[in-house]
């Protein structure tokens, strides 16, 4: 799974650029000053500064990351962090996201990764870069560097003679390598990083001039449609294309199961594919009815992620224990934009624009499919209608790529809703056994764990407790299923939580002093009582139910308490306050408008959201038949940030969606008497 | 088939039966307006047809020959953004923003036949927009900031 590789790439002297051709203009040391080196070979190493930022020849400081904009605001974000060491606007700085052949390797954006991980390497590179032309500057005014000052774009002499950054390199690339002990600007001075600022192409998006995947036009391009399954594992035994064949613009692409159709607009395509009589064979596949079954019938050899002590022996003794099993469905990552690609052949040489959040993943399955050397192949993310994890494929990348192999024009495929629906893939269904014990002083004494396919993200623990097994059991899930925001965390801390509050029920203890006598992180703690603070936790009304829960995942501490109230028999979520901690933070705005996203999407997967099939094929594939959240299912939100400049900042993508569900189990479970085991809640409401 | 959008006249060729949306997207190349769920329940190929928001994915481009389309293209009057536009650019609400011209068009629909909404009344009006991501709670302040212009 994606998301157990969390280790930071190390910067090393890979070299990329490879096809920006001879004869590149470079400044190596700060004694190149107002000098003219040439390299012959245009590579760049990984290492050095003109691989992540270069000062153009108008001035403008270009940014090179592999990271993609799916709507996590992280454009703006390491912009913020870029201006600040460098000492120049954010309107100075352009970023070039997620092109393999202009930015370094990324291997993807995902795992709420950007922040912790790419965020510090533009930060020595931007304060490298300072410090490179503080030392030019030094040199042509024959001075020492500790009398000059970077600003506004600027290098300052006491004397009040200035150079700008501009007139300093000329264009040149800087191969110097980035200094990784180099001086970084402390948060306590932030003057742009840490500030509320607005996104950097905002106006853009608020007059549709912002091209996404989907919106690209290149001349002559046409469209393209696949022929699909009508279930999971069907094969195709014979088609009938001649139809659509005869019709005008419209040409029929074959090539064993693949079948697409390439024709002047969608409409044409669309209508061909129409006309299109394919037979199928269809395999055997489970249903949702049966699927919990399946899971535990189909379960491989289980991964042990802890075992400590003896749960057994503890079970017997104990008098307080608690058994319980959690189910949840698949669920659909629905992005609003569907996966889309234009892909264009020159000779040998492939292009894809394509809405994904791997765009150097993208390019090895078409090196893979199409047998070519990777050198050969670009591929450019434009910014995605979001992913949420649901992006990782390449599949309309691969599809774009080989219609337009096969008619010589450039081709786009853009996926419709239903197809999204059937043909991507979904956040696992799961089961979830779990059984503990407490103390009569409310202390957990044995904790034992069984995940059966949804995923290990977020598995073990935060309680301390001394006895312990905790085991992953994967299954060959029946539909395809992958990354999904927060991943299993979802899963595994709504079991967990839930165990919790129920232990805590069972006890007659507060849910909060429960917790905070069996854990030990001051972190957590910390966003727990803030939660609690904020929430005014048992003070609300009686006619109400509350519920609470907090987690630790991918570096970030949440804390989350619900109000449920049942008006007209009908059970309501009134209010969330939730309390969220990942270290400095960078922008509050964007930071509160992620943490609320992350609420809002947990909305549905916790209450309505669940994908229904039969026999492999999936029957709500629409969003008339798939209920996402809306504006009227949002209660009031409110939300605390801790800052704690001391630490730093991690991602903020995907934590704060974990403790809600277990909160509303809770809050709804005190409200109306019913525990609800399974996700989501109320399938109905 | 002529028609007319953002008091442009264009001449062209197409089916009638083809959906509103694919006419502006891929022959007028307007793609602000954008496909979400080609059954008009997500709101973002909204676009206003006599001022009235309309789903132009499952609007037949034969039905709007001889009427007044707008879409977020046709909104800036002489780089200066509707005030709607200016609203929601201040107060920055998106994450990945595709919803964005269907709730802005869907804002401005709302604010002329009630200039003065009651926040229960806003969340009434945009039930049939979804913004994915979730931003809702900051999309209903953008609103209310439109109201205020």
């Amino acid at each position: 799974m994606e998301d157990s590789l969390t280790i930071t790439r190390p910067v090393t002297r890979r070299s990329f650029f490879k096809l920006m051709g001879s004869g590149l203009a470079v400044i190596v040391s700060a004694k190149d000053v107002f000098s003219s080196s040439f390299i012959s070979d245009a590579t760049l190493a990984e290492d050095s500064i003109a691989a992540w930022i270069h000062v153009d020849e108008a001035g403008l400081i270009q940014v090179y990351t592999g990271k993609v904009e799916v709507g996590q605001n992280i454009r703006t974000s390491l912009t913020q962090i870029v201006a600040e060491e460098l000492r120049v606007s954010m309107d100075a700085i352009r970023i070039t996201m997620g092109d393999t052949q202009l930015t370094p390797y990324d291997r993807g954006t995902f795992g709420s990764l950007t922040t912790p991980n790419m965020s510090p390497i533009l930060r020595k590179a931007a304060a490298s870069l300072r410090e490179m032309l503080i030392e030019m500057a030094a040199d042509s005014w024959k001075t020492n560097v500790t009398s000059l000052t970077a600003k506004e774009g600027k290098v300052s002499h006491p004397n009040g003679t200035t150079i700008t950054y501009r007139e300093l390199t000329k264009g040149k690339k800087i191969l110097k390598a980035v200094n990784q002990n180099v001086t970084l600007t402390p948060p306590e001075q932030w003057k742009v990083a840490g500030q509320s600022l607005p996104k950097v192409n905002g106006r853009d998006f608020v007059t549709g001039k912002h091209q996404y995947a989907s919106d690209l036009q290149l001349p002559g391009m046409l469209v393209g449609k696949i022929l699909r399954a009508p279930a999971y594992g069907a094969t195709l035994t014979s088609v009938d294309t001649s139809k659509a064949k005869s019709m005008a613009g419209v040409t029929v692409v074959e090539d064993q199961n693949f079948v697409g159709v390439v024709g002047p607009d969608t409409q044409a395509v669309e209508t061909a594919l129409w006309e299109i009589k394919a037979q199928w064979k269809m395999k055997p596949q489970p249903s949702r009815a049966t699927i919990f079954n399946f899971f535990r019938e189909q379960a491989q050899t289980p991964r042990s992620e802890a075992n400590v002590g003896n749960v057994d022996s503890v079970f017997q003794s104990a008098t307080h224990v608690l058994s319980q099993t959690f189910q949840l469905d698949y669920i659909a990552h629905v992005p609003l934009e569907p996966r889309a690609a234009v892909a264009q052949w020159t000779g040998n040489n492939l292009t894809v624009w394509t809405g994904t959040q791997r765009p150097f993943g993208v390019q090895e399955e078409l090196s893979e499919l199409f047998k070519l050397p990777k050198e050969q192949i670009r591929v450019v993310m434009p910014d995605t209608g979001s992913g949420y994890g649901g992006k990782h494929s390449g599949d309309a990348a691969l599809e774009a790529a080989r219609l337009a192999k096969s008619t010589g024009k450039p081709v786009k495929v853009m996926w419709t809703r239903e197809e999204e629906f059937k043909w991507a893939y979904f956040r696992p269904a799961g089961v979830i056994d779990v059984k503990s014990a407490v103390s009569e002083a409310g202390l957990l004494t044995a904790w034992e764990f069984h995940n059966y396919n949804s995923g290990p993200a977020g598995l073990r623990t935060p309680y301390e407790v001394p006895n312990q097994k905790i085991e992953f059991h994967p299954v060959d899930s029946p539909l395809r299923q992958g990354s999904y925001r927060a991943l299993a965390a979802t899963a595994n801390v709504f079991a967990r939580e839930s165990q919790i509050n129920d232990h805590a029920h069972m006890l007659k203890q507060d849910a909060v002093a429960f917790r905070m006598q069996n854990l030990k992180d001051p972190r957590l703690k910390n966003v727990l009582s803030a939660t609690a603070e904020k929430f005014g936790w048992n003070k609300s009304a009686a006619d109400s139910g509350q519920g609470i829960a907090c987690a630790y995942e991918k570096g970030g501490y949440i804390g989350t308490a619900v109000e449920v109230r049942v008006v007209n028999g009908v059970a309501v979520i009134q209010r969330i306050v939730a309390a969220f901690e990942c270290g400095k933070i960078i922008n509050p705005r964007h930071l509160k408008s992620q943490i609320s996203g992350s609420l809002v999407q947990g909305l549905g997967g916790a209450l309505f959201e669940s994908i229904d099939f039969t026999e492999g094929k999936i029957i709500n594939a629409s969003l008339a038949n798939y209920r996402v959240p809306r504006f009227k299912d949002v209660p009031e939100i409110e939300i605390v940030l801790l800052d704690r400049p001391d630490i730093n900042s991690t991602g903020a993508g995907e934590a704060p969606l974990v403790a809600l569900a277990p909160a509303i189990r809770q809050a709804l479970y005190q409200a109306t008497g019913n525990r609800q085991n399974q996700l989501p809640m109320l399938p109905n409401g | 088939m002529q028609l007319r959008v953002n008091n442009q006249d264009y001449e062209i060729d197409v089916n009638g039966n083809t959906p509103l949306l694919n006419t502006l997207r891929e022959h007028l190349k307007l793609t602000g307006s954008k496909y979400g769920c080609g059954e008009g329940v997500c709101g973002a190929c909204t676009v206003l047809i006599n001022g009235v928001p309309v789903r132009s994915c499952i609007t037949p481009v034969g039905s709007t020959q001889n009427k007044e389309i707008t879409t977020i293209e046709g909104l800036e009057q002489e780089g200066k953004l509707h005030s709607v536009q200016a609203a929601f650019l201040e107060t920055d609400p998106f994450q990945c923003a595709y919803c964005a011209s269907g709730m802005i068009l869907s804002t401005v629909a709302l604010l002329k036949r009630n200039p003065t909404p009651s926040r229960q009344e806003i969340v009434e009006a945009m039930q049939g927009n979804i913004c994915r991501c979730g931003t809702y709670p900051a999309l209903l302040e953008a609103i209310q900031v439109a109201v205020k212009k």
